[in-house]
């Protein structure tokens, strides 16, 4: 599940040299608060997107377990060196390339001794987890990648961390304005460049400090033409469509301030079930990739890599299939089409490929009950449904009726209602609870839906 | 008795597609060469041979992969080694290199960069990794690495402007470059590594030299690449210096990062022909091995 995401920026000025400008302390310490709340948030992946790991061909991902290099920052040699040694997560990476593909990207992770990390991914990491004690991922950025495709990029990467099971906070790696002195100047008379630009960052930071992040990402065009913003604003596309694409956030302005000319902010947000999650998508919200021009095709645009794994005649028949969801135990779909509507199968909290079960199984392999925890299960089925939902070309908040089964009413329902509504609260689908004496295999918790394709 | 005054004995236009290097480098890289972008390869084959004619002291090469934003930045330490890998294409090129920089001719184009107003930043980390770009470009016209370079960065703080704005800066880069190869006393050969047309291809077919798969991106670019060449060969580099801001819009072209503009400029932009010796495309890339030799056309004058 995604726990919690963060915008900072990519300039290493707060790394190197904290103490030349008051401004860049204010954004190291914006750093240090962000974090303590990491380190309390019990995450176990640090994902990151940087806007200055420039992608050309397709989508990379880091992959190396062990980076390690001493860096020296194209601009700011003269500030120092940056040495280094990370610890990353290759098996969600290879997960993320996975997920990726199924959505028409061309995805693929490096793991090269040597590799140039950026700037700002050593700042991220040296700041935000000095002791390197929790793994991290690290996305690039195509600079041909548009809104629709970022996006996608982005719901690749939420679909790796509910298919792997991690609890993952975001960080986006971006300038907000990023016109910069193009020259050297005392790091004592650094300022935002321009009024201009300065107002443009507050508008955006005002709509993050209320949790907005939805509404930033529909208006990042406009901010980044009129404020130089990073990559196109690219870094606000791709947290929303990791976060999940709505305005329920609690939004924290860590800090903001110049670097060299340009904004920089550590902006922390975190998921609020009970805050409005009201969206509007002023542009088609797309759930796959299709290619920009088909050149290795011969001018065919591609038919997108499937999403869903399924025959032509199950295809035909409207059958819906999809590798990132668990496998089904019976002779069924995972869902079907009927005219508008998505019918979702039972299911259940099993992780797709490894069938592992969040919270733990309610019985052991002897068949003697033990402990297990029905909130863990309870989000497992809701991410394994909308996981469903949006290889179906639907998502959660369409869903229009539910149907939850638990095994034990009396022990689990408070767990399971407490989760059910941080996701259901803004959505409103009708909903059937029912005690049950079994489900097929060892978990607590199942649920079917009904959603509008 | 005074010394000789330098100048400048070639102009390179050096593109530098890490495809071209793999080849030669195989312990390194992990698709065994099966002869893709020969063309290109052929080109620089024949542009080391007339290299090897030309007597000259050092390459000065302008990298578009050496971005910078807070001026224009030139290494200025004497020496520089590492492993260079591609960020883009990793797997086609890790290439651990050791080079010699040129130091009093690097604190000569920062000095009369400077005098021309120009943001001149000396590069004097030496951790520093050399950008690919100037890796790749210096491999193919000296792979042997027998002669010290000066590398400068390319400024992108440019793009916040205009490209007619960055050209203005180019053509004041070109005329400072010069002026100190004059006062060294050096025998200079120029490198813009640049490539023409740049709109690449997103996605890679399995096989990287698959060349059933490979072409420009779009006739536009072809077109436009065909434009520029052949302006190169009528020694009209004036005028093409004038299309350059058109060229760069509307083929995306890496020349937007000032290296051939700078060379043309330090050139004093020629009237005589250039050698062309090849033209290939790179994952949809146009890209040109183009020579100006001041000598040659001496002689044919």
């Amino acid at each position: 599940m995604m726990l919690r995401g963060y915008i900072v920026p990519g300039k290493p000025l707060p790394l190197l040299a904290p103490e030349k400008h008051p401004a860049w302390a204010e954004l190291r310490a914006g750093f240090d608060r962000a974090r303590e709340e990491i380190k309390a948030s019990g995450a176990d992946l640090l994902l990151l997107y940087s806007t200055s790991w420039i992608n050309v061909i397709g989508h990379q991902i880091q992959a190396d377990p062990a980076p390690e290099w001493v860096h020296v920052d194209a601009d700011f040699h003269d500030f120092g060196t940056m040495p280094y040694k990370f610890r990353m997560d290759p098996d969600f990476a290879k997960a993320c390339e996975t997920a990726a593909r199924a959505r028409g990207l061309h995805a693929r992770t490096v793991a090269y001794q040597g590799f140039p990390l950026d700037s700002g991914v050593i700042q991220a990491l040296k700041l935000l987890d000095p002791e390197n004690r929790i793994p991290a991922c690290v996305l690039g950025c195509n600079m041909y990648a548009d809104r629709a495709e970022t996006i996608v990029w982005g719901k690749a990467a939420a679909e790796a961390v509910a298919a792997t099971g991690r609890k993952a906070v975001a960080v986006a790696i971006s300038a907000f304005s990023n016109r910069v002195f193009p020259k050297r100047i005392d790091p004592k008379d650094d300022r935002l460049y321009s009024a201009k630009d300065d107002e443009w960052n507050r508008k955006i930071l005002e709509m993050l400090g209320e949790g907005r992040l939805e509404d930033v990402s529909q208006v990042a065009r406009d901010f980044a033409q009129q404020a130089h913003g990073e990559q196109r604003g690219k870094a606000f596309w791709w947290l929303a469509a990791t976060l999940g694409q709505h305005n329920g956030y609690d939004g924290t302005v860590h800090a903001y301030g110049p670097l060299w000319g340009s904004g920089g902010a550590v902006v922390g947000l975190v998921p609020n079930p009970a805050k409005d999650l009201s969206r509007e998508f002023d542009e088609g919200d797309v759930q796959t990739f299709a290619g920009d021009r088909g050149v290795l095709s011969g001018g065919a645009v591609p038919e997108p890599a499937a999403p869903v794994a399924m025959s032509q005649e199950a295809r035909a028949q409207g059958a819906i299939r999809t590798t990132a969801a668990p496998k089904p135990v019976g002779a069924y779909p995972h869902a079907r089409r009927e005219g508008d509507l998505i019918f979702v199968s039972g299911i259940g909290p099993r992780q797709a490929g490894t069938d592992a079960i969040p919270g733990g199984a309610i019985k052991d392999a002897e068949g003697r009950p033990r402990d297990y925890d029905a909130a863990a299960q309870t989000r497992a089925v809701i991410e394994n449904i909308r996981t469903i939902l949006e290889a179906a070309g639907s998502s959660l908040d369409k869903v229009v009726d539910c149907q939850c089964f638990l095994i034990d009413m009396a022990r689990d329902f408070a767990a399971f209602n407490a989760v059910y509504a941080e996701y259901f609260t803004g959505i409103q689908a009708t909903r059937t609870t029912v005690e049950v004496r079994a489900l097929p295999t060892p978990i607590a918790v199942e649920m079917k839906v009904i959603a509008k394709a | 008795m005074s010394q000789q005054q330098g100048k400048i004995v070639a102009g390179i236009l050096a593109p530098h597609p890490p495809h071209l290097v793999y080849a030669e480098n195989p312990p390194q890289n992990e698709p065994r060469s099966e002869g893709g972008w020969e063309g290109l390869r052929w080109g620089y084959e024949r542009l080391r041979k007339k290299l090897a004619e030309t007597d000259y002291d050092v390459l000065v090469v302008h990298s578009p992969h050496w971005k910078t934003r807070t001026g224009n930045h030139v290494l200025s330490v004497p020496k520089l080694s590492g492993l260079s890998v591609d960020p883009i294409f990793p797997n086609l090129f890790r290439y651990h290199f050791e080079l010699e920089v040129d130091v009093d001719l690097a604190r000569g184009i920062v000095d009369e960069g400077r005098a021309a107003g120009l943001e001149m930043v000396p590069m004097e980390n030496p951790a520093f990794r050399v950008d690919y770009g100037t890796i790749i470009s210096c491999h193919l016209v000296n792979p042997d690495w027998t002669k010290p370079i000066v590398a400068i960065s390319s400024n992108s703080s440019y793009f916040d402007y205009s490209n007619e704005v960055g050209e203005a800066e180019m053509q004041k880069l070109g005329e400072a470059t010069v002026k100190a190869i004059e006062k060294s006393g050096k025998r200079a050969v120029l490198l813009a590594s640049n490539s023409l047309s740049h709109r690449h291809f997103t996605s890679e077919p399995e096989l990287p030299e698959d060349m059933s798969k490979e072409h420009i991106y779009h006739h536009g670019q072809y077109l436009w690449d065909m434009k520029v060449i052949r302006l190169m060969k009528e020694g009209r580099t004036r005028e093409l210096t004038d299309l350059m801001p058109d060229f760069i819009d509307q083929a995306l072209s890496e020349c937007r990062d000032g290296c051939l503009s700078w060379m043309l400029a330090a050139l004093g932009h020629p009237t005589y022909a250039a050698e062309v010796y090849a033209y290939g495309t790179v994952i949809g890339t146009g890209n040109a091995v183009v020579g100006w030799h001041p000598a040659s056309a001496e002689v044919k004058a």
